[in-house]
């Protein structure tokens, strides 16, 4: 975990926002704040002003563990060659949002 | 006095203070102590400042004289705002611009309440939609209450100071006048004096909350707007927000 320091700002948090029913939260940006409650607050006023969500999940900066660049060859390069792995030989019903 | 004339007296009220406030928290932008809170606050004087807009353009409707929205706003005298003088009050510090806000929210989400069964369906439908914008101000603002009043020594005093300078301006949130008495009798809008209960239990609790105390004014209270009568802030107030309107009357967008 990395460090998140409270500075007189407060510690940083990760803002999700999930833009329709039914679909993933999606990253929106990051912001600082106190405490949780206020956090979402804070979340609600930066990062919802012009109707981008219906629910927001804010998450403490260092509770996110996150690959490093290290680990990128090793992690993501072994997928490069296996296009089979892509459901691109379904037909996609038709009707059927957010594939 | 004719119930156009008190409807009008209402509005203008309506409007003036969400002008007022809107313009003051509109100072905060790009000054205040952090990106969120700047952000926040300007989020709540746009909020105003589309309520003051709604209830102004209905004065001008009510009115009958062809008066619109901006002529209101940008061709009245401080003496013929109808503002509370609580909102007029200077931005001083974030403590102060809280408390202010505070004071107000809880007023105006009372006022809102009673607004919804009004017999005028355009303050109807003005209180369900700003309903929901004042519940969040109120809620924002209780929440620095709290935050600040019981947070550290210095966030407390500075705090208690505000309530202090504040305070005074509170009373005449209550005041009548004729046009109250001739819209309690239509229905159009709620007795004012009959809000004043829930105010006090609800700004009472939060300030418990916020380990604040209510000052004694030894029963002073400030009084004016409802003749007129402000203090000395809104002029400068409206020679700022006034001046290209009068200056140059033609100027578009």
């Amino acid at each position: 975990m990395t460090d998140n320091k409270t500075s007189d700002q407060g510690i940083l948090w990760e803002v999700f926002i999930q833009s329709k029913p039914g679909i993933p939260h999606k990253h929106a940006g990051s912001l600082h704040a106190h405490d949780a409650e206020m956090a979402l607050k804070n979340a609600r006023d930066v990062y919802t002003r012009r109707k981008e969500g219906i629910s927001l999940w804010v998450v403490p900066a260092n509770a996110i563990t996150a690959s490093t660049e290290a680990d990128a060859d090793s992690f993501f390069d072994p997928a490069d060659d296996k296009v089979y792995r892509h459901p691109t030989f379904y037909t996609v019903p038709e009707g059927v949002k957010y594939l | 006095m004719t119930k156009d004339e008190a409807l009008f007296e209402f509005l203008i009220r309506l409007g003036d203070n969400g002008l007022v406030l809107a313009q003051r928290l509109g100072e905060w932008c790009g000054h205040a102590h952090q990106l969120e809170s700047d952000i926040a606050l300007t989020n709540v004087a746009l909020d105003n400042l589309g309520q003051a807009r709604m209830a102004l353009s209905e004065a001008g409707k009510v009115e009958g004289k062809g008066r619109t929205e901006d002529d209101l706003a940008f061709h009245r005298t401080e003496m013929e705002y109808r503002n509370n003088l609580l909102l007029e009050q200077e931005n001083g510090d974030f403590a102060q611009t809280i408390t202010r806000q505070f004071l107000f929210d809880v007023f105006q989400y009372e006022l809102l309440m009673g607004l919804k069964s009004s017999s005028s369906e355009f303050l109807q439908s003005f209180a369900v939609k700003s309903l929901k914008e004042v519940s969040y101000h109120r809620s924002l603002s209780s929440d620095w209450m709290v935050r600040l009043g019981d947070g550290t020594d210095l966030s407390h005093e500075k705090m208690q100071d505000a309530l202090n300078l504040l305070w005074q301006y509170t009373g005449e949130l209550f005041e009548k006048t004729e046009a109250d008495k001739v819209l309690i009798e239509a229905g159009l809008a709620p007795d004012l004096e009959k809000l004043k209960g829930n105010w006090e239990n609800i700004v009472e609790e939060v300030l418990k909350k916020a380990t604040l105390e209510i000052p004694d004014t030894k029963g002073f209270m400030a009084t004016g707007s409802r003749r007129g009568e402000h203090t000395e802030f809104l002029g400068y107030i409206l020679a700022e927000m006034q001046y290209l309107p009068r200056t140059m009357p033609e100027a578009k967008w």
